[in-house]
């Protein structure tokens, strides 16, 4: 079995090169799923998104914070199926403030500079997912966990 | 890496990188011209300045909130006031700005320079962009230079520059920016000379003015001009010009000073001088193959080139002539002062003329013929002031967006709209209409019969004070619910006055615009004092104007809505007179021209209703979230009132948000009970956006379908920040 470090630096090569995931959230027992720009902590324990106010994922995750994150690296290629890695988070998601909120915008607008009149938007909340677990998914099948301690 | 290259370095390869003004320049050094020094900062740098701040995507962002033949220009205006803000707030980078700095040190030592756009555009032959972007003559220091680098990258993002491009059909994506800084030569006489005259290919033209010529190219100053014979280098023809200013060097920049007397009485250049001149010219064509236009500059006795490139020919005119009506959009702080003078002693004055006339007409005592007749005079009087609406009044909100552009170059604010907030609280005639409204609405709340019997219609034995307020009121500002231009449909009951003042009293009075008060001097304060000496005046100056523009934007309606009462006055006495004949009250038979003038009235063009919802196909859409511009920062919720005709607005109540076509000033007095505001028409200076930011009132503007996809009482979101309108609660 590949050692934990290595499976870590995979699980952070792939928060840093991809630019969006997947959030999904529930209400009523209906999951929803909604695209964000996100940002990863280094340790890779917690998650980081903006979303506005107004939207149904801040509504949804308002009233339930258990959330589900999918990043993945596929670019639309056949070669995808073998190539492409998926990482699945469940986890806990909370609005944090100042001045949590102001360090991590510092590290969200390095990667997502574009992104700032977005993110300092008083309309918008920076949300925190705390991770549990981890799902790799690699080479079509192979499915790893990493429980988060 | 290239980030800055001299001329004397600058190779063919370059050619891309360094733009067609850079590049030419470059020529000139190694054709042995006499050039004053200049290097070039690729457009590469440009490049990795849009990739390392993000930049890049930003401005996508900001350009593709939606289609950009969606846009009204006032939109793309906004749009490019934001961009501009964006670089003016966004440094280079540290790595970048020290290999600049280094190059720009050793080679102009603190000496005044020229920065000047040398867009890779420019350089396709089909395209001029000569003036569209935007050079700076006499700065100083490296910190100072940097700076406006990144004032001519911006220029690539200017209103006018957005358009051009789009017209003549070139990607905004691909469009790049080399800049050249070029040592100021400050000459006694500068000019243009073309090596062969559009007109005649025998011919050649010598341009001339004293003092330097950014005078001449920006038009400030008239030239002297000569006529030239391409085969014998003999002045065929010589035009002397006025001669009574000249373009001089500033402490920083540039002014348009008197031109001394003794200089005035002289041509700037000799005959031998311009015999010089005319050559260097043809050296040039002989250099580059074709025909030049060469600017040039003399000191004391040494004849400098400062730019050279191919004339225009008469195939690429058009384009020529395309873009002049683009480089007017921008009027002159000079034009605009002509203008103010204009509106505020003779058209204003002349409106409120005309609709007193009109008022003193006793209509009841004409014959049918001669009401009919009036019915026609009073059309074509309002047909007259809104054509002068559209042509003078329209034209001179320019003065918000010189003085925008100032005050953001000088504060570089957080939020590009702030200057607003200096221009408000001048007493807008609306805002004088809304306090009246409240002191009506007073009367109702401090008097509890007067609300018994106007909230059951008992409109009989109303007390005698609040009626001489309400009539005094309409005699002042008219009927609230006429629709300004050219409608013909208007209440006659006073129900929907009635049913605004009741909505009203039932709320606390909402404060207007004390929000901003103690901001607003504060504000001033520090703008004036960004200015030093003499530019202080032209600072205040500046600010005068935008403020008499910022007024007059709210103002002219409410003027034009006096006289279109007078049309509709007429109307209603006519259609009176029908009505009574129908219904037996009287047995005089209305004549003809009567009935014909009204049916006229009716078929006159109007404008076309938004209105139109898209057939399904099998599937309900249903819209969720709308992005327009962000007009007014604030996040507010509440139901929706879509306003599709004036008799809707009597139907508003407290806490609505307002949809609505546009907020026309003459419906503003639903404003102080709204809580939000969402408008099809885009723009931040628009009336709606005016008076929302004036009651603090989050409001999008420019969502094309909101009045088609919004119904009355949907659930709405406005955030005022982004420009996001949401429809609906979040349940799926």
């Amino acid at each position: 079995m590949e050692p934990t470090e290595e499976i870590q630096s995979r699980l952070r090569d792939l928060c840093n090169s991809q630019k969006l995931a997947v959030v999904s959230t529930q209400s009523g027992g209906q999951p929803y799923a909604s695209l964000v720009a996100f940002v990863a902590s280094e340790d890779l324990r917690q998650i980081f998104f903006v979303t506005a106010r107004t939207t149904r994922k801040f509504a949804y995750l308002t009233k339930d914070s258990r959330v589900a994150v999918l990043i993945n690296s596929s670019t639309n290629e056949e070669s995808d199926f073998h190539d492409a890695i998926s990482i699945t988070v469940i986890g806990t998601a909370e609005e944090i403030r100042d001045p949590e909120k102001k360090n991590i915008l510092v590290r969200y607008l390095s990667k997502h500079p574009y992104l700032e009149d977005f993110a300092h938007s008083p309309s918008c909340a920076v949300i925190k997912v705390t991770a549990k677990s981890y799902y790799m998914v690699r080479n079509f099948q192979n499915v790893m966990e990493l429980h988060v301690d | 890496m290239h980030w800055i290259i001299s001329a004397e370095n600058i190779n063919q390869k370059d050619r891309q990188k360094v733009g067609g003004k850079g590049y030419a320049l470059a020529l000139l050094v190694k054709g042995g011209f006499k050039v004053p020094k200049a290097v070039c900062v690729t457009s590469f740098t440009y490049q990795e300045y849009l990739s390392q701040t993000g930049l890049r995507e930003r401005i996508m962002l900001e350009l593709n909130r939606k289609s950009f033949k969606d846009m009204r220009w006032e939109e793309i205006w906004d749009c490019a006031t934001r961009i501009r803000n964006i670089f003016l707030r966004k440094p280079i980078p540290v790595e970048i700005e020290k290999e600049l700095k280094k190059l720009i040190t050793t080679q102009f030592k603190g000496k005044s320079v020229v920065v000047r756009s040398s867009a890779p555009d420019e350089d396709a032959a089909s395209a001029s962009f000569a003036g569209l972007h935007e050079s700076f003559v006499n700065v100083k220091g490296a910190d100072e230079i940097l700076d406006h680098i990144r004032k001519v990258w911006a220029s690539l993002w200017s209103d006018a520059a957005l358009l051009y491009r789009q017209e003549i059909g070139l990607d905004v994506k691909k469009s790049s920016m080399a800049v050249v800084i070029q040592e100021i030569v400050v000459g006694d006489k500068s000019g243009v000379a073309f090596s062969k005259s559009p007109n005649d290919g025998a011919q050649g033209i010598v341009e001339s003015v004293y003092g330097l010529n950014q005078g001449l190219v920006d038009g400030a100053v008239e030239p002297d001009r000569w006529i030239m014979a391409r085969k014998n280098h003999s002045v065929i023809s010589h035009t002397p010009a006025e001669r009574t200013r000249w373009m001089i060097p500033d402490k920083s920049g540039v002014q348009c000073a008197v031109l001394p007397d003794e200089l005035a009485k002289l041509p700037p250049l000799d005959a031998q001088e311009v015999i010089r001149v005319f050559k260097l010219a043809l050296d040039a064509e002989g250099f580059f193959k074709s025909p030049q236009d060469l600017e040039w500059t003399f000191q004391k006795n040494d004849l400098y080139v400062l730019q050279s490139r191919p004339i225009t020919t008469l195939s690429s005119q058009k384009e020529d002539d395309s873009r002049s009506w683009y480089l007017s959009l921008h009027r002159s702080f000079e034009n605009l002062k002509a203008l103010r003078e204009k509106i505020e002693n003779e058209l204003i004055p002349g409106m409120i003329a005309d609709a007193e006339e009109l008022a003193g007409v006793p209509l009841p005592e004409l014959t049918d013929k001669e009401l009919a007749a009036e019915i026609d005079r009073r059309w074509e009087v309002n047909q007259k002031w809104t054509n002068i609406y559209w042509e003078e009044f329209i034209p001179f909100a320019h003065g918000i967006r010189l003085f925008g552009q100032i005050y953001n170059d000088r504060m570089r604010p957080e939020d590009p709209y702030e200057f607003v907030d200096l221009l408000t609280n001048t007493d807008m005639a609306s805002l004088e209409r809304n306090q009246a409204l409240e002191a009506l609405a007073e009367m109702i709340r401090k008097n509890r019969s007067l609300a018994k019997k106007l909230t059951a219609g008992q409109y009989s034995g109303l007390e005698p004070q609040f009626l001489e307020g309400v009539e005094q009121f309409v005699k002042k500002f008219g009927d609230l619910t006429c629709a300004v231009t050219g409608g013909t449909q208007c209440e006659q009951a006073p129900d929907s006055l009635y049913k605004i003042l009741l909505e009203m009293a039932a709320h606390a009075p909402t404060a207007t615009g004390r929000r901003k008060l103690g901001k607003k001097d504060i504000l001033k304060e520090k703008f004036i004092n960004a200015f030093e000496g003499e530019e202080k005046k032209m600072a205040a100056e500046l600010l005068d104007l935008g403020r008499s523009s910022y007024q007059l934007r709210d103002d002219d309606n409410i003027y034009l809505g006096r006289v279109e009462a007078q049309l509709l006055a007429a109307v209603r006495e006519a259609r009176q007179r029908i009505d009574d004949f129908h219904a037996g009250r009287t047995r005089q038979k209305v004549t003809e021209d009567l009935i014909r003038v009204l049916e006229n009235l009716d078929h006159r063009p109007q404008s076309q209703s938004p209105y139109k919802q898209q057939p399904g196909d099998g599937f309900v859409i249903q819209p969720r979230q709308l992005i327009g511009q962000p007009a007014g920062p604030g996040l507010a919720k509440g139901p929706a009132r879509v306003i599709r005709k004036t008799a809707d607005l009597s139907e508003f109540k407290f806490g609505e948000i307002l949809i609505c076509d546009a907020v026309d000033p003459n419906m503003t007095f639903v404003i102080p009970l709204a809580a939000g505001v969402v408008e099809r028409r885009g723009g931040m200076l628009i009336h709606g956006a005016i008076i929302a930011r004036e009651y603090g009132l989050p409001c999008v503007t420019g969502i094309p379908d909101a009045t088609a996809l919004i119904e009355n009482g949907d659930e709405l979101t406005v955030d005022g920040y982004l420009g996001i309108v949401t429809i609906g609660s979040s349940d799926i």
